[in-house]
């Protein structure tokens, strides 16, 4: 955890949802404390449950899309699950995968001002915020510009900047890049990586792209048939003994899907753990070396 | 004498208007009946642009595209349907069904195939894509990734000869992308040709044999997957990064190790190298 002092900003606790008519529960006895200031991954199969408990998290479950809930989500020390005040929602924000479903202003500035115009916010506020936000999501001088001549990976920086507007304590991102090409991807990790730098922001961001999350989140979470198969720091979660049943069969960082396959192999006894391709390799070249 | 393409593609040049920039400028292209193509490139390359000169979505404002020989402004659409697969990038602009099972169906009944062999089509897309068990289930009801796969069915149950797919593994976890890449493989060694268009560099060197660069609308590298990711320059110009897999391989090449398609292939390249001690000790 970045700071053990840290106020929790959210708290889920033996969480369970399932779907109306569904035969199974969608999430089963989920529990999950998140500190202010930290980045939280979470990975898991398509159909684990991962967009499900990003529902529940932001009060979505149940109270838009109902269902039978046990447990509890607790946002800023205030149970959600039971009911949803407008003001908890508002310190929320939640991103979804396909950026064209959630643009709503025909440009930038309309798109960016909607959140907060709702909440009532002064405009020279909401000035000031759009300046703000776009710059922090490299979207500078974009303004004026129509939200459809956006690209997709501006639009979905765009809907990031947009949730950001209300200045949401916790912002959920649901797959934020997979829609994206690798620039876009890049483009959009960078912004996680800005918000990280600044304590006051929480991110949850659930990904495929375990290479980028590795460099941005502080704790890995493993979701697995609605329950949480494992959860640390990535190191802990991405190396050592196991790595294959606690990751659920999700892709590995490159340098851990080394390392992983060379132990497997016999190749490296006790590798050093490392989620960093180089060192990964500098491992395997000394092994070559020694054969010699 | 060469066997004539199923699809060749003559100096293409594209775009949306008179007087708008081109979005393609002179593609030159030729692909084979079985052949398994990766196109790859940044959005706005002109990846999908080009896709859609196939089916005759997109026409050339200059230069041609024949399909199985045959100019593909000559052939009617019914033809050309029977011909080229599409299946879109996003599932949920091409699904409109209330079930699995009449999803699939579509396609074969609207191209006039009587019931009966309408269901076998069915039947063999959806064990073919492991959906047999949701064929009744809403495709709304279901995750990404198996919407993906009803949108990958309900095209290959038209059992075309040639099939493109716009990201078949986005929003698809490890299992998910293995299983419709090993899939797609299979499809494509019994003599149908797929194009596949996709960001996914890890499943390209593992899957696909052959791979081609688009950038600013034009293709830049074009040739054996394995050849393409070792073009530097054409890989920076698209921005794009070599995957694992090669970049392990070409850190070790000096001890022997050739390209490898995955980092497992990598792995039980150096393991052999090293005196093939327990080389069949591989994960399960």
């Amino acid at each position: 955890m970045k700071d053990q002092g840290a106020p929790v900003v959210l708290q889920v606790e033996d969480l369970w949802f399932r779907y109306p008519s569904a035969e199974r529960p969608a999430l089963r006895g989920i529990n999950l404390t998140v500190q202010r200031g930290e980045t939280i991954g979470i990975i898991g199969s398509s159909g684990a449950g991962k967009s499900t408990l990003c529902q529940a998290i932001r009060g979505i479950i149940p109270h838009s899309s109902p269902g039978e809930v046990e447990g509890r989500v607790k946002a800023f020390g205030v149970d959600i699950t039971s009911e949803l005040r407008v003001d908890l929602g508002a310190r929320i924000g939640l991103v979804l995968q396909d950026p064209e479903a959630q643009i709503i202003g025909m440009t930038v500035a309309e798109d960016l001002a909607f959140g907060p115009e709702n909440y009532e916010v002064d405009p020279a506020v909401i000035a000031e915020r759009s300046l703000r936000y776009l710059d922090l999501v490299g979207l500078h001088g974009l303004l004026d510009r129509d939200t459809y001549a956006l690209s997709g990976g501006q639009k979905q920086r765009l809907a990031i900047a947009s949730a950001l507007m209300s200045e949401p304590e916790l912002l959920i991102l649901d797959e934020p890049t997979s829609e994206l090409d690798p620039l876009g991807k890049d483009q959009l990790f960078a912004v996680i990586d800005r918000l990280r730098q600044n304590d006051d922001h929480t991110v949850i961001v659930v990904e495929h792209e375990v290479d980028r999350l590795v460099r941005v989140a502080d704790r890995i979470v493993v979701i697995d048939n609605g329950a949480i198969l494992a959860a640390g720091t990535p190191l802990e979660v991405f190396t050592g003994p196991g790595v294959y049943a606690r990751t659920a069969g999700e892709r590995l960082p490159a340098a851990a899907e080394l390392i992983a396959r060379s132990t497997d192999a016999g190749l490296l006894i006790n590798p050093v753990a490392t989620l960093d391709l180089e060192d990964a390799m500098a491992q395997i070249v000394l092994r070559l070396e020694t054969a010699r | 004498m060469s066997e004539t393409p199923i699809i060749d593609v003559a100096d293409v040049h594209f775009s949306y208007g008179p007087g708008l920039p081109e979005v393609l400028k002179g593609v030159n292209l030729s692909i084979q009946r079985g052949e398994f193509v990766a196109v790859v490139g940044q959005n706005g390359a002109g990846k999908t642009t080009l896709a859609k000169h196939f089916n005759g979505l997109n026409k050339a404002t200059l230069g041609k595209v024949k399909i199985a020989g045959q100019p593909v402004e000559d052939q009617a659409l019914a033809v050309i349907a029977r011909t080229i697969g599409y299946c879109y990038q996003n599932p949920d602009h091409q699904i409109f069904s209330s079930s699995v099972v009449k999803e699939v169906g579509f396609g074969p009944g609207n191209l006039g195939y009587p019931p009966d062999q309408v269901n076998s089509l069915v039947e063999n897309a959806l064990k073919l894509v492991g959906l047999t068990a949701l064929r009744d289930a809403h495709p709304f009801s279901l995750g990404r990734g198996q919407r993906q796969l009803v949108a990958v069915a309900s095209v290959l149950a038209m059992d075309p000869p040639v099939l493109v797919i716009d990201e078949p593994t986005t929003g698809m976890d490890r299992k998910g992308s293995a299983a419709i890449m090993e899939l797609l493989s299979q499809w494509a060694s019994d003599g149908r040709s797929i194009i596949a268009i996709t960001h996914d560099m890890d499943i390209v060197a593992e899957y696909i044999p052959r791979s081609i660069v688009m950038s600013g609308g034009e293709i830049i590298a074009d040739g054996p997957t394995q050849e393409v990711f070792r073009n530097q320059a054409a890989l920076t110009r698209a921005h794009l990064v070599a995957p694992a897999a090669v970049v392990v391989s070409d850190r070790l090449v000096s001890y022997g190790v050739k390209y490898a398609r995955s980092v497992d292939d990598a792995v039980q390249q150096v393991t052999s190298i090293c005196g093939g001690r327990r080389s069949h000790a591989g994960r399960v």
